[in-house]
């Protein structure tokens, strides 16, 4: 163990502890827009910048180890300065669209320019000049609110491994970008949604769910993902009963399978559940056109058809094939059905797959 | 899928498929592979950054980040000559400024542009290192010394 | 009257540089068989006694560098930065072109303290036929079988100022964008491909074969005491002699400008010094008796740097130079952390708008709030030193600013 004075106060952490743990313990709130528990180190952003007795400069807690003796000062004068100017500095390149900005109240940048009273910028010179328009149906880039803590990268890389996004050129004008800073659908992206996830701001957001409610005006249901057999939790997001997005719960604890990554279904394939085109009454087949029918007639339909067939083909011409849409209990009832009551053993189950 | 090959005015044909694999296996190799690519074409051919990033085990995408990164790379084509002018410092105060005015007029083109007939490419850069004899221009990196604006025509028609 | 101390170059253009068996005719690879002779410990301790400290501009002192390498990990590797990007600098050029064997030497040399067989050297993109050269030279060594089992392969660059950072460097040898990477770990510890590594520049290398075979405390008794040896300077700008020179350390700024430089051509009078590169301070004539060694120019808010001495004469204009060097850092700023990417493109939109007259105090103040930011809180020494030569200028220069400045106060601008 060992030992250091954080904000005036001791503290024992084991060797090898980051300052950014140590400073968490000793019960100092340190920003950070790089950093990701889930994602490697970036040391970038410089937010989480601390003072240390008998240093020049300042350190970036996220990446250095804690040493036995420090003496560390989470709030100076030198500290909150470098912040503000910092923050100044992401503002000049930001579109500040909060208003109509998806992330409206879960945004880093908003939270510590509220924090640190960064009502503006003082460099006031070229404006946020990265954003152009990716025709994809599910996530929407807008670079111009992009702050370049790369999350996104290292998401899209470490957490799915579809290497689509890295940065292009350098310096002001870096930016994320494709392979040959082309669209998503032409790249290797597999629109999981990972970089949503991680993106401390409103540079990448959910098109299905744009303009449906602000993250404070939805209620988070937890629940499980209904499209496979993996089973991932997810976030439903309801608004005025209505599920209007679904977003990752990045809680181990509470998304012990996926740690909240989630796929192109998951994240962004709920807008059937309020479909004006879903079905409300069984349909029968009549001479090649479909019509309405009561669910007492379409049951005896279906019993008898399945009755005939079984008696003229026998019951292994059956098979029974369910759905991950449906719930657990009910395809447990199916292949039992199909089991007891039909006689085969012909069940299959998408979620195999 | 077809293997292209690039044509440079009609003199050059090379093979990129041949270049790349010169540099397989080579740790770390894919910027010598971007140097070789550009010795051949002036610049990093998109099928071929392809197959760099194919060879070296990277995705598209961080190949792509690598050769934006350096300036010496380009991902689009340039000219058979590229014209540098250094502005760092010891050039800038030994008159760069009027150098590249030069260089514009006579070549009828603004920094970062490529002649119509895809002869020249001119672009600025930082220093090179021959700061005993500023201003100082490259062309095709061998650098020229103590230049001055009256010069430029006499060492732009000398490129054939 | 001063005088050169020729160490490094003693041999200028005396011998084939690439030509191994040229340098062995004059002493050359005397230094290796020594070094192999020794325990690395004892050869680790004979290079801190020497009291060698790295040329490229941190200062570090080199055997504590190399004491710093696990002795028992399996691989290692020595790196030679030949990266040399600041501008105004070519000192490492002209040491490949006069001497590239005490290079290799030397990089061997750090190979049998360190025990690695397998050395870099990792050369801008400016410099192709420096590439050629050093290949050249590897090959006669080899051939003269004085490396011994130590390979060299030198590695190009393609235009980064940024890879000058040893692990930017690194980064760059791997084949990756040229960003640096936080440290601890430093690359003594995980470096190159995550092993240990020892990064140095071309001339501290090139020091090495001749404390080995003169000795360290011959090595230590020239020059500063604190910062021993000769140093190689570039003078570039307004001065008469615009070459290099090999000095002692404890020469003075003044002695390399007007004696060695010939003073300010065409008549004219001194106006200020860039020493160290285009990151390094302005320094105006009151500090010119200042030895150029590394604590005393540190000692006055400057730095010794690469050794470029970039001198401007009475009739040049700080704000127009200081303008032109922002520019430099935006284009060579990687964009990894906040305050460099965002700082340095700011500081270059603030110096032009001053340049062009439009400026106010409101904007030097800001410049100088930003530079403090820049120097405390980036990730490393590229956006830690781009506001240095913008600082050093506001302090020592301001009335050069204050003329270009819009009159905010009283009757409006001018």
């Amino acid at each position: 163990m060992i030992s250091l004075t954080i904000d005036g106060k001791e503290v024992q952490v084991p060797k090898g502890t980051m300052l950014l743990e140590a400073c968490r313990i000793a019960g100092a709130d340190i920003p950070t827009l790089c950093y990701d528990p889930d994602l490697k180190l970036a040391g970038s952003c410089r937010m989480c910048v601390v003072e240390a007795k008998g240093r020049r400069n300042l350190l970036a807690t996220c990446v250095t180890p804690a040493e036995n003796g420090m003496e560390i000062h989470t709030e100076s004068s030198d500290v909150i300065e470098a912040r503000k100017i910092i923050l100044e500095l992401l503002l000049s390149r930001h579109k500040l669209e909060c208003h109509t900005c998806e992330s409206d109240g879960d945004c880093k940048l908003q939270d510590y320019c509220y924090r640190y009273g960064v009502a503006d910028s003082r460099f006031d010179g070229e404006g946020p000049h990265f954003t152009k328009p990716d025709p994809n149906p599910f996530i929407m880039r807008d670079y111009d609110k992009c702050i370049m803590c790369t999350r996104c990268v290292r998401a899209c890389d470490e957490i799915t491994g579809a290497l689509a996004i890295n940065i292009k050129d350098r310096g002001h004008h870096a930016k994320i970008s494709t392979a040959f800073d082309g669209n998503l659908a032409d790249s290797t992206c597999v629109f999981c949604g990972q970089c949503i996830m991680v993106c401390p701001v409103g540079a990448l957001t959910s098109k299905v769910s744009a303009g449906k409610g602000k993250p404070y005006q939805t209620e988070k249901v937890v629940t499980t993902c209904t499209y496979c057999g993996t089973g991932c939790t997810l976030a439903l997001n309801v608004k005025g009963d209505k599920v209007v997005g679904v977003t990752s719960v990045r809680d181990i604890e509470k998304s012990p399978v996926n740690n909240g990554a989630l796929c192109v279904k998951g994240r962004f394939g709920w807008d059937f559940i309020n479909s004006d085109e879903r079905l409300t009454t069984p349909l029968i087949r009549e001479n090649g056109e479909l019509r309405q029918a009561s669910w007492d007639e379409a049951l005896d339909y279906t019993a008898s058809r399945l009755k005939g067939i079984k008696e003229k083909h026998g019951a292994d011409s059956i098979a029974m094939f369910t759905s991950a849409r449906v719930t657990n209990e009910e395809n447990y009832l199916a292949q039992k059905f199909t089991r007891a009551v039909l006689g085969t053993n012909n069940v299959d189950h998408c979620a195999r797959l | 899928m077809p293997v292209h090959t690039f044509c440079e005015g009609g003199e050059k044909m090379a093979n990129y498929v041949d270049i790349i694999e010169l540099y397989r296996g080579k740790k770390g190799g894919i910027i010598e592979a971007f140097h070789a690519l550009q010795n051949e074409f002036n610049y990093i051919p998109e099928e071929a950054l392809g197959l760099v990033a194919k060879t070296f085990g990277v995705s598209e995408a961080e190949a792509y980040g690598v050769a934006t990164f350096y300036s010496y790379l380009s991902v689009k084509p340039r000219g058979k000559y590229i014209v540098r002018m250094c502005e760092s410092a010891p050039c800038h105060i030994a008159g760069a400024d009027q150098v590249v005015k030069a260089i514009e007029s006579y070549l009828g083109i603004n920094v970062g542009e490529t002649t119509a007939d895809g002869k020249f490419t001119f672009e600025l850069c930082e220093c090179i290192g021959q700061c005993q004899a500023t201003p100082v221009v490259t062309i095709n990196s061998e650098p020229i010394f103590n230049v001055s604006p009256e010069q430029i025509p006499e060492i732009l028609s000398a490129c054939k | 009257m001063a005088q050169e101390y020729r160490v490094l170059l003693e041999y200028a253009d005396k011998i084939d540089p690439a030509n191994a068996a040229d340098y062995i005719k004059v002493g050359g690879y005397k230094g290796l068989e020594k070094a192999r002779g020794m325990e690395p410990k004892a050869l680790i301790e004979e290079v801190k006694k020497s009291g060698l400290r790295g040329r490229g501009g941190a200062g570090f002192n080199a055997g504590m560098k190399w004491s710093f390498v696990p002795q028992d990990a399996p691989v290692k590797y020595v790196v030679c930065n030949l990266d040399e990007g600041e501008p105004g600098t070519y000192k490492d050029r002209i040491i490949c072109q006069k001497n590239a064997q005490a290079l290799l030497e030397g990089m061997a040399i750090c190979g049998a303290a360190i025990g690695s067989n397998q050395g870099y050297i990792y050369c801008r993109g400016e410099y192709p036929f420096v590439v050629d050269l050093l290949k050249r030279a590897v090959e006669s060594a080899k051939a003269e079988g004085v490396l011994g089992d130590f390979d060299i392969e030198a590695r190009m660059g393609a235009g980064a100022y940024v890879c000058g950072e040893e692990t930017a460097l690194i980064e760059s040898i791997e084949g990756h964008r040229g960003e640096p990477r936080f440290k601890p770990p430093f690359p003594g510890v995980e470096g190159l491909w995550g092993v240990p590594t020892v990064v140095n520049n071309v001339e501290t290398f090139a020091c090495l074969p001749y404390i080995l075979t003169r000795g360290a405390e011959w090595f230590a008794g020239i020059g500063a005491p604190k910062y021993p040896g000769t140093k190689i300077v570039t003078l570039t700008g307004d001065v008469v002699n615009s070459t290099w020179f090999e000095v002692p350390t404890d020469m003075t700024l003044r002695e390399v400008i007007f004696e060695l430089g010939g003073g300010v051509k065409n008549g004219k009078k001194f106006k200020a010094v860039q020493v160290g590169g285009t990151s390094g301070a302005f320094i105006p004539e009151a500090n010119l008796d200042c030895p150029i060694d590394f604590d005393s120019m540190g000692n006055m808010g400057a730095a010794l740097g690469s050794g470029a001495v970039l001198v401007l004469d009475e009739t040049r204009d700080i704000v127009d130079v200081v303008t032109r060097i922002s520019k430099f850092f935006e284009h060579e700023s990687c964009g990894k952390c906040n305050p460099c990417r965002e700082g340095t493109f700011r500081c270059r939109e603030i110096m032009e708008k001053i340049n062009n007259g439009n400026g106010s105090e409101k904007d030097i103040d800001n410049l100088q709030l930003l530079s403090k930011v820049m120097q405390k809180a980036a990730l490393c020494g590229l956006g830690q030193a781009a506001p240095i030569p913008i600082d050093s200028t506001i302090k020592h220069f301001k009335h050069e600013y204050s003329r270009k400045l819009v009159v905010t106060s009283g009757k409006g601008g001018h």
